[in-house]
């Protein structure tokens, strides 16, 4: 009876050194982000003094700042049209990856399943070098720049687009499919008709993630890279940090990290009204659950 | 049945033409690429250009070149890389866990009305670029940067953070990766019943033996799923070393490899570099495939 005395007032403890430990936690992982932020907005030239609040390095600097300076410009316009392009390529094929091999049932099909999943063990390295190996010895009808890593980014972001999207496939089960095949629809017809448009959500934020990922990809870009002119904002970013780079690098970097959070408060919406369609109640909290599991 | 199997028909030509188009992309840009590492490691350098002369020809492979490589792994200054990274990398993922576990424990077990809100704290990071997260250190490191004064201003401290300091490199590599390992460890605590939890309680064991015996042993696989995620990209990491150190002093073998395939003339080092990297973390994840079948043996039997 002791014991559970002792039981019932340990159950009701709060964790105070976790839950200070987790806060610190949240701090440590966010504020040097924040300070990163803030010095975009440095009056002065230094990334890590202090010196008063302007846009000068966003707009008004009329070399160095991100409007000006020709180079970030450059890398910005790069990131962005690689990521687009990357979405436009890799949305459709990898769609169509995950309605076909859910479906097509055979050894083929299987050994597809098993290499979709290596691009998420294999790292980035070993990926982006073997690309580069086989562009400048193997595919002379490639070069090294853009179309190259355009390509780089299509082939991590399609094993995104079939995770997202089967999910999804798995979700709505076969019924709606199958009812309407019985009442006369093709195959084909049956996709266009009824699991596409189920699948839009899935479609759209499969398409923000991969947006997500390419913009802050680092290494297939810059192995793949053919010098400045194809330079995107984090390879612009690790090739001058270390330098003498004003907070215009800053402001860049706080540019695209605007970027992504749009991307991710756009995706938890979509995921949100997915999931209140099949009449989740707790769609906000599962929908970051799932947010979670990526 | 007749009707269903017609739906579902596993041999249709749509749901091979659907595939397709994907799995062709995969095998052009995913499978061939891996193969040109061979062929490239296993072949010939251009006498007069210096260039590599890749072999397709399995039959004509040549072990010399990679023999050297694997033999200045095994015993020489490579070999010193790859232990350095082997140290650094298994420093980190102790880190990632002393630091990752209470705060995923906290997460999803204790945090109430905080969940949701906790849950996005810890999802932002994710969708932070990493660049970005290094650049924000760089600067905090800097010498006249807010971290560095910090820390310079302790007693008989007094570095320069940057410049080939191996617990800075270590500390990049805890902060850039705990995000990964985070997130899939709070699935694997999210998912644990929390009935069990009780029922070890009404058994008598006092919350510190509830721990030890009960969540900490249902939570072993994420563990070593979590551990294995952020470890496999730690091994190829290059970019934190460079921004954070810049030294040969804390060279990891990423490094090395960028700097044979890009910096000089001898890809097919890199190459084979790239390969006995490779063959290192598929050693790597046969372990971890291993755990979890036996994991789930032990489970249904």
């Amino acid at each position: 009876m002791i014991r559970t005395g002792g039981n019932s007032r340990g159950r009701t403890r709060k964790p105070w050194f976790l839950a200070t430990f987790t806060g610190l936690y949240v701090l440590w992982s966010l504020v040097p982000v924040v300070i990163a932020v803030m010095f975009s907005f440095n009056s002065g030239r230094s990334r890590s003094t202090w010196q008063g609040f302007s846009l000068r390095w966003y707009f008004s600097d009329p070399f160095g700042s991100v409007w000006n300076d020709e180079s970030l410009r450059i890398a910005l316009r790069n990131s962005l049209i690689l990521a687009v392009l990357t979405i436009l390529i890799a949305t459709p094929i990898g769609v169509g990856l995950a309605l076909g091999l859910t479906r097509w049932r055979s050894r083929p099909s299987k050994v597809a399943n098993g290499v979709l999943l290596l691009p998420l063990i294999t790292p980035e390295l070993v990926v982006g070098t073997a690309l580069f190996l086989v562009v400048t010895n193997g595919y002379s009808f490639m070069e090294l720049g853009r179309t190259a890593q355009l390509v780089g980014h299509v082939t991590f972001s399609l094993t995104y687009v079939v995770i997202v999207v089967r999910g999804r496939l798995l979700s709505i089960g076969p019924d709606l499919e199958e009812a309407a095949r019985d009442l006369g629809a093709t195959p084909l017809q049956a996709i266009r008709l009824v699991v596409l448009p189920l699948l839009t959500p899935a479609i759209f934020a499969a398409g923000v993630l991969v947006f997500a990922t390419s913009i802050d990809d680092f290494v297939v870009s810059a192995l793949l890279s053919s010098g400045a002119s194809t330079e995107t904002v984090p390879v612009k970013i690790y090739g001058s940090v270390r330098g003498g780079a004003t907070p215009a690098l800053n402001a860049l970097a706080t540019i695209m990290l605007v970027a992504s959070m749009v991307a991710l408060v756009a995706v938890f919406a979509i995921m949100r009204v997915m999931r209140r369609r099949q009449g989740d109640d707790n769609a906000g909290e599962n929908s970051l659950k799932e947010l979670a599991s990526w | 049945m007749a009707v269903r199997s017609r739906i579902r028909n596993p041999l249709n030509p749509l749901w091979i033409g659907l595939a397709s188009p994907g799995m062709a992309w995969m095998a052009m840009f995913f499978v061939v690429p891996f193969y040109a590492v061979a062929a490239v490691a296993f072949g010939q350098v251009d006498p007069i250009l210096q260039t590599a002369a890749p072999e397709w020809n399995p039959r004509f492979w040549d072990f010399s070149s990679f023999s050297e490589v694997f033999d200045r792994v095994v015993n020489g200054d490579l070999g010193t890389v790859f232990a350095r990274t082997g140290l650094y990398v298994s420093l980190a993922v102790f880190g990632c866990i002393v630091v990752g576990y209470p705060v995923a424990y906290f997460v999803s077990r204790c945090a109430g009305k905080w969940k949701a809100t906790l849950l996005v704290l810890m999802i932002l990071p994710f969708w932070v670029s990493y660049l970005m997260r290094m650049l924000a250190w760089v600067n905090l490191l800097q010498p006249e940067g807010w971290a560095a004064k910090a820390l310079n201003s302790l007693p008989g401290v007094d570095r320069s953070w940057l410049n080939g300091q191996p617990i800075t490199v270590v500390f990049g590599l805890i902060y850039g990766y705990l995000p990964f390992f985070i997130l899939p460890l709070y699935a694997t605590l999210d998912r644990i019943d929390g009935r069990l939890l009780e029922a070890a309680r009404d058994l008598g064991a006092s919350g510190r033996q509830t721990f030890w015996r009960v969540t900490l042993p249902l939570s072993r696989q994420g563990l070593i799923a979590a551990s294995v995620i952020t470890a496999l990209p730690m091994v190829g990491d290059y970019y934190t070393n460079d921004l954070l150190s810049a030294s040969p002093r804390t060279e990891m073998i990423g490094n090395q490899i960028v700097y044979f395939l890009q910096g000089t003339t001898q890809p097919q080092v890199g190459a084979s570099l790239v390969l006995i990297l490779s063959v290192l973390l598929l050693v790597l994840m046969a372990g971890y495939l291993v755990s979890v079948s036996r994991a789930q043996k032990l489970v249904t039997r």
